[in-house]
């Protein structure tokens, strides 16, 4: 036989027996490291249950501590063992009590014989990899952990700050090139004798015992000054999480396990029954075809990863609250706020919707009387209430909801002065809100009421103060919307660009362009109501100037462009 | 002042513990790495048999009850079963913190050290691949991850139609014939003193108190937890000391891992219990919620609507934004 095998067995010693057994079976010889914390009848009880195979032997045991140099120094020993004891030993395969064989040993020895000279070991320099437990990456290699990461992280992070300050900088041996990677390694017989024998190996083990997680670089580092031929890879599949703990399988990765044809996979949950019932299994196809890919492990990780970090854009939930301001989209997706349209024009909702093939135009979603939403029922889609007590209770999830719950298909709806402006900020610092206000608009629904003029003054000067605060919102820096704003008179003198750039931004695509437009309100008279308010001593600056008398539409042909704040 | 609280509660819990009358006690028999349930129940005979089906599958290896007053032979089956270790009480549910106090000593007593779930009889807790990942696995992991609290949204389920004609059966799942929920109109707000979310919304918030939503229910829960004996929950288990442990969610843009308790309240059931517990007023927040009920005569409502969700699994709630899996995979 030309593999050994090195098992490092911590926890689940009646899994790492079966993992044995499995390794055992191909008649690998292998030697044991059982962590000292293992209580000695368990220990006991472990060695007596694998007596009955010889080529099993173990060695004196360590007390090992995550990150801690007793690892390195057990692989190190049972190296030692089994290289003196195996002469006939080609590769020397390092694993854990938690590894489970995938595919039969026998297919492992077989890819081995093929590449004699190869030794397969993840090995990287800290430039090159963006691992950063604990934020260190280089400096693992620099600086003095005396401190346990993980039983006193307080004090390991001061230490390491304080190293910081003073500038404080361990020497790296001569020749050294600090690399990092994969704990889980298979090297040749040259090359590991070559580590354990080479005549500085005491300077180096001085050095490494003091770098942090000697476990991914004391051999990672060692490799690259003696073999011939790297393949920067484990054999071992197994991934890590942002945090850089190891995760786990379970029997619902199954079929993923059997798809990634990796020859070994850690960690396995010790409750897995199904899948050390289930493996090692021989590959489907014959297996000298067959080289480990597992690619669509590292998917599903590094979606986990994604998910954990990123999370989903405009989701609120009860394990993810995002404070708003850490966030450049508030929201799931693209919006539309409009401002005034439905006021210039009859129907526009229903114009809008018909001409973007059916896009979700709401009418006023923040209205006093209720959410007017596009199909007028009183719940819409997630089970959101028309109530507008119950809306204004928390008005900015009410709006993050909508959005989410129709994250497939562009938003768009009414808003106004009269409307609850709890949202204004929101919407405003939100990079999905597309925000058009024709500013003054609400004067028609005023000049068509026809109500008794002192109350018109009234609520005019109210609706105006309103929109003008929303407005210095829309202007301020913090606003990342894209924000256009026209006075009233702009808009009514040249509409049709305007309502061109809308039904892009609902379509979510250049839209042909716009034949006609919708039926704009008779605003005749229109310019003698404002001279009337402003006579009132009420100045509707908003609007924009129209002229005292005549038809407005038809007597303003100088065209102007609406301007794009940003 | 939380830390304070904490104690006095605890202190108060201690003192509480004379009145409950052990039934019987079966804990010499849980092994240290045993997943533990603890749960206060009255009159609920009906759904127990599907009660301890449904977490016996899902891992629980030992049920800790508290049986406050039944009147329908509920207390009986449960003293019967294995796994079941039951105290009795008559005295008032309200002044015993809605039964926190009962359970907060129980919990001191024999939850130190394991993974422990605190639910409702009428309250199913899934989580992500809980249908291929038994509770200890979620428990190893989050072990792994020092994380010592997990957070769910309680799930409001309904029947489509009136609920009391949603007939339960003893044994029988209550999905079956109340299997639908609201997927997105749930508002969330921080509690900074507790450090938790405040949820709210669902079909009791759009049905019952759209005019006055602040007395809304809560409905974010910490159900799962490494328990430790200087913990106690706040209210209900909407919260819990020390307040750390209310941090089940990330405030970076990240998902935590969550679950979600299916609340199969709305069952024939309903109409009974509203009008009884109305009447004792001894519920979380002095019975308001079931008042509620009975005044705006909603005690026999239909929740549903043509946006009603109808239950399928995690996944499809993962899907939703109503759980997530954050980094297991």
């Amino acid at each position: 036989m030309s593999v050994g095998v090195i098992i490092l067995a911590h926890t689940a010693l009646q899994r790492a027996e079966q993992a044995i057994r499995h390794w055992a079976d191909a008649g690998c010889p292998i030697v044991v490291h059982v962590d000292k914390k293992v209580n000695h009848n368990e220990y006991v009880a472990f060695v007596e249950a694998l007596s009955d195979l010889d080529q099993v032997t173990f060695v004196q045991r360590r007390r090992c501590d995550w990150g801690g140099w007793e690892l390195v120094a057990a692989t190190q020993d049972a190296a030692t063992k089994l290289l003196d004891s195996h002469p006939e030993l080609r590769h020397i395969y390092l694993a854990s009590g938690a590894c489970l064989p995938l595919r039969p040993v026998s297919e492992l020895c077989t890819y081995l014989d093929a590449r004699p000279e190869t030794d397969f070991i993840e090995s990287s320099t800290t430039e090159d990899v963006p691992w950063t437990v604990g934020g260190l990456d280089e400096e693992r290699f620099t600086l003095r952990f005396p401190f346990s990461w993980r039983r006193h992280r307080q004090i390991f992070d001061l230490y390491v700050k304080l190293q910081q300050l003073i500038g404080f900088k361990r020497r790296i041996p001569a020749g050294v090139v600090p690399h990092m990677g994969s704990q889980w390694w298979c090297l040749t017989r040259r090359t590991l004798r070559a580590i354990l024998t080479d005549p500085k190996r005491s300077t180096y083990d001085r050095y490494f015992r003091k770098v942090w997680i000697p476990d991914e670089s004391y051999f990672q580092t060692l490799a690259r000054l003696h073999s011939t031929k790297i393949e920067s890879r484990s054999l071992t599949l197994s991934k890590f999480d942002y945090q850089g703990k190891p995760h786990v399988f379970y029997e619902d990765h199954k079929a993923l396990l059997r798809r990634s044809s990796c020859f070994v996979a850690r960690k396995i949950w010790p409750r897995a029954d199904a899948l050390y019932e289930t493996f090692p299994q021989p590959y489907d196809k014959p297996h000298e075809s067959v080289a480990p890919n597992p690619s669509s492990v590292d998917r599903i990780f590094a979606n986990a990863v994604d998910r954990r970090t990123l999370g989903r854009p405009g989701l609120y939930m009860q394990s993810r609250f995002p404070t708003i301001d850490r966030e450049n989209a508030v929201t799931a997706g693209p919006y539309s706020v409009l401002q005034g349209f439905a006021e210039v024009f009859e129907d526009f909702e229903s114009w809008l919707s018909k001409v973007t093939g059916g896009g979700d135009v709401h009418g006023h979603l923040f209205a006093p009387d209720r959410a007017h939403f596009n199909d007028g029922g009183p719940v819409y889609v997630g089970g959101m209430s028309d109530h507008p007590t119950l809306r204004d209770y928390n008005a900015k999830m009410f709006l993050t909801n909508l959005i989410w719950n129709n994250r497939d298909k562009h938003q768009a709806f009414q808003f106004g002065p009269m409307d609850t402006q709890t949202i204004n900020w929101m919407v405003a610092k939100d990079t999905n809100a597309r925000i058009s206000v024709v500013s003054g608009a609400w004067i028609i629904s005023l000049f068509l009421a026809r109500e008794e003029f002192s109350d018109v003054r009234k609520e005019a000067a109210r609706l105006q103060q309103i929109e003008h605060k929303q407005l210095k919102i829309l202007r301020s820096p913090f606003t990342k919307a894209r924000v256009r704003v026209m006075t009233l008179a702009e808009f009514v003198r040249s509409p049709m660009e305007t309502l061109q750039i809308i039904v892009d931004e609902v379509s979510e695509q250049p839209h042909p362009r716009l034949a006609e437009a919708p039926n704009m309100r008779k605003l005749d008279g229109l310019g003698a109501f404002l001279q009337d308010l402003r006579n009132q001593g009420m100045h509707p600056f908003l609007t924009g100037e129209f002229p005292k008398d005549g038809d407005t539409a038809a007597s303003l042909q100088t065209q102007q462009k609406p301007y794009l704040v940003r | 002042m939380l830390r304070l609280q904490r104690k006095r509660w605890k202190v108060r819990a201690f003192r509480k513990r004379r009145e409950l009358v052990e039934v019987k006690n079966r804990t010499k028999g849980i092994r240290p790495d045993d997943i533990l349930l603890f749960c206060t129940f009255r009159n609920e005979d009906v759904r127990l048999p599907y009660f301890f089906e449904y977490y016996r599958k899902m891992g629980v290896d030992h049920f800790v009850m508290v049986n406050n007053g039944s009147t329908d032979g509920g207390d009986d089956y449960a003293a019967a079963q294995p796994d079941v270790s039951l105290w009795s009480t008559d005295a008032g549910y309200g002044n015993a913190r809605f039964g926190m106090d009962w359970l907060t000593y129980l919990q001191w007593r024999y939850g130190h050290g394991h993974w422990a779930l605190t639910v409702d009889v009428d309250e199913f807790f899934v989580y992500p691949f809980c249908d291929t990942r038994p509770l200890a696995a979620l428990g190893d992991w989050l072990d792994a991850s020092d994380v010592r609290s997990f957070g769910a949204l309680m799930l409001d389920l309904y029947p489509q139609g009136p609920v009391s004609e949603a007939r339960y059966e003893r044994g029988m799942d209550p999905l079956e014939i109340a299997s639908w929920f609201d997927a997105g109109n749930y508002t969330i707000s921080q509690n900074k003193r507790m450090r938790n979310l405040w949820i709210q919304g669902g079909p009791r918030a759009r049905a019952f108190f759209s005019d006055k939503p602040e007395q809304a229910p809560a409905l974010n829960k910490v159900p799962f937890v490494k328990w430790n004996r200087r913990y106690t929950y706040v209210s209900s288990t909407h919260m819990i000391l020390p307040r750390g442990l209310n941090l089940v969610y990330d405030q970076q843009g990240g998902e935590k891992t969550s679950g979600a308790l299916l609340h199969a309240k709305f069952i024939n059931t309903f109409s009974e219990r509203a009008q009884e517990e109305a009447a004792r007023g001894e519920h979380y927040g002095a019975g308001h919620e079931y008042q509620q009920y009975a005044e705006t005569g909603q005690d026999d409502p239909d929740l549903w609507t043509k946006w009603s969700e109808q239950y399928l699994n995690w996944r499809q709630l993962e899907v939703l934004g109503l759980l997530s899996k954050g980094n297991w995979a």
